[in-house]
């Protein structure tokens, strides 16, 4: 439209917005003269004034067909026709309160869940680093071992030379998980830090509100820069918002630290899942890390570390460089690197945060939310059909004062779009109240902040407004399916059409409670094999006992205890805590299994074992103390535990397990055998058999076992064998260890089934929360389901009534009723189960121990619908019985 | 409710500007204009003539002030604008070209 046109048309525009009233009302003279004057020429040419009229009439047409289209011409602003639209929606909407609320509360549900997850995956996958910069291009990297699946921690030399040699990449970055006990004034507890490079606030672009980041050379030597960086949270909570705090000194780990920066609000660090307190150097590693200073150690596989790519560069052709480099360091240090590789993982697949932990559940749960809108999607049709025959003398009306269909069909959208946004705006919220809800899934521990939010951003905005209109036209469209086969003559007669329409209506309503029901059960497979796999992986016996067994720890490093005095205080408090009363036996562990402590590994030379070319074998091993075995109740299937006998001034010895002794020495007796661990030869004394290390999924994998006083671990974990509750031995605890030295701190005190829980959390999250979606969609399809049932009783009142009369019982009837309602029932079931076959075995990784067709799981969901479907069933069959003949024959 | 044939569809706008470029008229004699004109072959109802009517005012082709008519009547009487001329000339090009090429192939020899 050219200028000097909007110059004529904008006052007519203006007019037609604002004038309304005098606009038709001129429209109406317009054509009345033009009537008038037809009427005159008619009358000129002799006939009747009735017959002069009539005729003028028809030659016009209908007046208010042209009325609507003179306004379509004029009024042709598509604003304006949709202001008119909401607001006559929004006056429909709420004429019918009941079905606005349900509508929308349905909506909401299908939405906010949508939205909530998507809203988790932005936050905890894609887009875990809010205020990390160019968080797109930023890649997890770590070690991995020729023939281990597992990802591996990188040696600090290794990194040293990755930074060094690597062209394809901005930046590299350490940030390792560690915990400290930070001592302010009285108060003494457990947090977590990391321990990061000193290039570590430039390279992810956050800059300290207060001090500085770290500087380079920062993260050479050993303790040699006792400097650190505290979080917002940490310097508003524990330091008052002192403003003065950059140079002042704070404790951690029993050195002190001088505190350079404070980093901004809102940055947590670079840890899926948990919230960093305090940042250190490198050089600072000993002072956090057990196991020395490892800086200079090739062998050390520690650090955990992150790369952004250069712009344009893709995660192929820098894994290529980097493998390269890593195949270069295999060649120079092939003692320490032999088998070893570097790999790229995205973001969301970050193999050492809990990104990778929750993958799976998100990804299932994504499946399950589109379920969730589907279903609620299917129900708000549903209800549109029901108000739509309801409607449909309204709407015949509308089409024949002139309402084009299109014009009719926009209507229905536009009361669509009111209900979805209406929905998608409850939905946010829904989601921005749940967006911390994952952490309150898993199991608390103490010194840990868990976070993990769900981030509503412009992405998880736009993808929520698309389904918001998917859920439009699904929610528009069903009604408007209905208007297609409107009879204008036939409606406007009233009552007697619904017939035909009922008919199409029903067999339309009845799909889309067999599809609900279809979904739905699916669901419900999954979560009954989700629950059975938790109940599984729960109850698998993980080699040790869970009860009886409590595990602790003292924190000597931190309260500068050295080898010597280590030793002796251990040795005092095991003793001590042996004569405790209902203590069986004690024993320490470096690592406790399925704990939060990583095990090491170790190359290994077996004599009479060659090992395929090109492979080193490793595995991991654990420091134990005498009476570990006994403690944990891990079986010893030939030989003998460690005893006080074998320290550091006896022969070395080892205890290997069940699947070491078969892989390495053929299933023959390793007993006194000998093998190189660490370069030193020791002899096997015993035969441990298999349990869980790491996780509760695993699969046995062989595993060492070495004498702690032969290879001393300062401040390992305590295992107690007791009868005891779990609070009286907590505190006869204490006791003793403060009776040692009051200045020591104990951490927590938890059975081994508590560990197992806490290693199987993310389980109970997958089942927590396709649960409870479950359930949602169970309800939604019993409404679904009510309603259609209720439909049909009150349209087949008359039949019902013939029925009553010619001597059917109420009993008969309400069986009729109910069978109707089951065989819709059953054929989303049957539906539903042909999906679920297809279906459940995406859940994948989520399910242990059980097949992704676990009859029992369909059984159980099998009954599970079908007592939802009766109960469904229950009110409109109750009603069907109430009918009262004499009364329905009358009518 | 009858609708003008696909052909008149198309040249219904133009036929009204042609007509109101001549003199301003009110609706009712652009209806008889059209049918004299037209010697009834188009059949445009009444119906049709209003939102046409309407539409090019939209556009602002054509502009509408209440006047008394001959016999003293109050009547919206129709004028073709600046605009409107242009517009008109450019559909009556249009026309002449396309009519042209038409009649050139209807009136082809067959062979």
């Amino acid at each position: 439209m050219t200028f000097e046109q909007w110059l004529y048309t904008l006052p007519l525009r203006l007019r037609s917005r604002f004038r309304r009233k005098q606009v038709d009302q001129e429209l109406k003279d317009e054509l009345r003269d033009h009537l008038e004057q037809q009427i005159k020429e008619n009358l000129a040419t002799g006939m009747s004034p009735e017959d002069a009229r009539y005729s003028a009439l028809r030659a016009l047409g209908g007046v208010m067909q042209i009325e609507q289209r003179c306004r379509d011409a004029r009024g042709g602003s598509v604003i304006e026709n949709l202001v008119q639209d909401l607001r006559y929606g929004l006056r429909q909407l709420w004429r019918s309160p009941g079905f606005s609320s349900l509508a929308i509360l349905c909506l909401t549900l299908g939405i906010g869940a949508n939205t909530a997850v998507l809203s988790w995956i932005e936050g905890i996958l894609f887009r875990p680093y809010p205020a990390v910069a160019h968080q797109e291009r930023l890649l997890a990297l770590a070690g991995t071992a020729r023939g281990e699946t597992g990802a591996m921690g990188i040696s600090w030399p290794d990194f040293l030379d990755l930074q060094r040699s690597c062209t394809l990449c901005d930046a590299f970055f350490v940030s390792k998980i560690t915990s400290s006990t930070l001592n302010i004034g009285e108060r003494a507890e457990k947090t977590t830090g990391s321990i990061v490079s000193a290039n570590y606030f430039d390279a992810i672009g956050v800059h300290p509100v207060l001090g500085r980041g770290f500087e380079p050379g920062e993260d050479v030597g050993s303790d040699a820069h006792p400097v650190a960086v505290i979080s917002y949270q940490l310097w508003r909570s524990r330091f008052k918002s002192d403003s003065q705090i950059v140079g002042k000194t704070q404790r951690l780990n029993n050195v002190p630290h001088t505190i350079i920066g404070v980093a901004p609000e809102g940055f947590y660090g670079t840890f899926v899942g948990w919230a960093m307190q305090f940042w250190v150097p490198a050089s600072m590693e000993a002072t956090f890390e057990s196991g020395g200073y490892k800086l200079e150690d090739r062998g050390a596989r520690w650090i955990e570390a992150y790369v952004r790519l250069k712009p344009g560069v893709t995660r192929a052709q820098a894994q290529e460089e980097i493998s390269a480099i890593a195949t270069r360091l295999e060649n120079n240090y092939s003692a320490t690197n032999r088998g070893r590789g570097l790999r790229l993982w995205r973001l969301w697949q970050t193999p050492f945060n809990t990104a990778g932990t929750l993958l799976p559940t998100l990804e299932t749960m994504l499946a399950v939310g589109a379920f969730v809108l589907l279903i609620a999607c299917a129900n708000v049709g549903n209800l549109q059909l029901v108000r739509s025959f309801a409607r449909r003398h309204e709407m015949t009306v509308r089409l024949a004062i002139g309402a084009s269909r299109a014009r009719l069909l926009k209507q229905l959208l536009t009361e669509g779009l009111i209900l979805s946004t209406l929905g998608a705006a409850a939905g946010l919220l829904v989601a921005y109240w749940c967006r911390h809800a994952l952490v309150l899934l898993l199991p608390a521990r103490s010194g840990v902040a868990m976070y993990l939010p769900g981030e509503i951003d412009w992405r998880v905005m736009s993808l929520s407004a698309g389904i918001c209109l998917i859920a439009t036209l699904i929610v528009g469209l069903v009604p408007a399916l209905q208007t297609r086969n409107l009879d204008l003559a036939g409606a406007l007669k009233a009552e007697s059409s619904g017939v035909v329409g009922a008919r199409g209506t029903a067999w339309v309503r009845s799909g889309l409670v067999v599809f609900q029901v279809c979904l739905s059960f699916v669901l419900l497979v999954g979560a009954a094999l989700l629950l059975q796999s938790l109940q599984k992986i729960r109850t698998t016996n993980p080699g040790f006992s869970t009860t009886n067994v409590v595990q602790t720890g003292v924190s000597l490093i931190p309260a500068g205890y050295d080898v010597p005095r280590a030793k002796t205080f251990q040795e005092e408090l095991i003793a001590r805590v042996r004569a405790l009363p209902g203590v069986e036996s004690a024993a320490f562990a470096r690592v406790t299994p399925l704990g939060y402590g990583t095990y090491s590994s170790t190359p290994i030379a077996v004599d009479g074992y060659q090992p395929p070319l090109e492979e080193q074998p490793t595995v991991d091993y654990n420091q134990v103390s005498p009476d570990y075995f006994a403690t944990l109740g891990i079986p010893l299937l030939s030989g003998r535990e460690f005893t006080r006998a074998d320290d550091e001034n006896a022969s070395l010895v080892a205890i290997v397990n069940q699947t070491m002794a078969a892989r390495y020495w053929r299933d023959q007796d390793p007993i006194d055998r000998r093998l190189q661990v660490k370069g030193r030869w020791v002899r096997v004394i015993g035969v441990a058999a298999d349990s869980k290390y790491e996780s509760m999924r695993e699969s046995p994998k062989p595993f060492l076992y070495v004498p702690l006083l032969q290879d001393f671990v300062i401040g390992p974990a305590l295992n107690i064998r007791t009868t005891q509750p779990l609070q009286s031995i907590s505190a006869a605890l204490l006791r003793e260890v403060h009776a040692l030295d009051g200045n020591l701190a104990l951490y927590e005190t938890i059975t081994f089934q508590e560990q197992v829980d806490r290693s199987t959390s993310p389980q109970l999250v997958a089942v927590t929360l396709v649960s409870i979606l479950g359930g949602l969609t169970l309800l939604l399809a019993a409404i679904g389901l009510y309603g259609v049932m209720s439909y049909s009783v009150a349209q087949a009142n008359r039949e019902l009534g013939l029925r009553m009369a010619l001597g059917a019982g109420a009993a008969n009837l309400f069986r009729r009723v109910i069978s109707r309602g089951l065989r819709l029932t059953a054929v989303g079931v049957l539906c539903g189960a042909i999906a679920g076959l297809a279906l459940t075995r995406l859940l994948g990784t989520l399910l242990y121990n059980v097949s992704p067709n676990d009859p029992l799981a369909f059984a159980s969901a099998v009954a599970v619908m079908t007592i939802a479907s009766v109960a469904a069933c229950l009110l409109p069959a109750w009603r069907a019985t109430r009918t009262d003949p004499a009364r329905v024959l009358r009518d | 409710m009858s609708k003008p044939s696909d052909l008149v569809q198309g040249t219904l706008d133009m036929l009204i500007l042609k007509i109101l470029a001549l003199e301003p008229l009110n609706g009712w004699a652009v209806s008889q204009r059209l049918k004299q004109m037209s010697s009834d072959v188009l059949g445009v109802s009444d119906g049709s003539l209003y939102p046409a009517l309407h539409k090019l005012e939209q556009r602002g082709w054509i502009t509408a002030h209440w006047k008394l008519s001959e016999n003293n009547r109050r009547s919206k009487f129709y004028s073709l604008t600046r605009l409107g001329r242009k517009q008109l000339e450019k559909e009556a090009a249009d026309w002449n070209r396309l009519s042209a090429a038409i009649s050139g192939i209807v009136k082809l020899k067959e062979a």
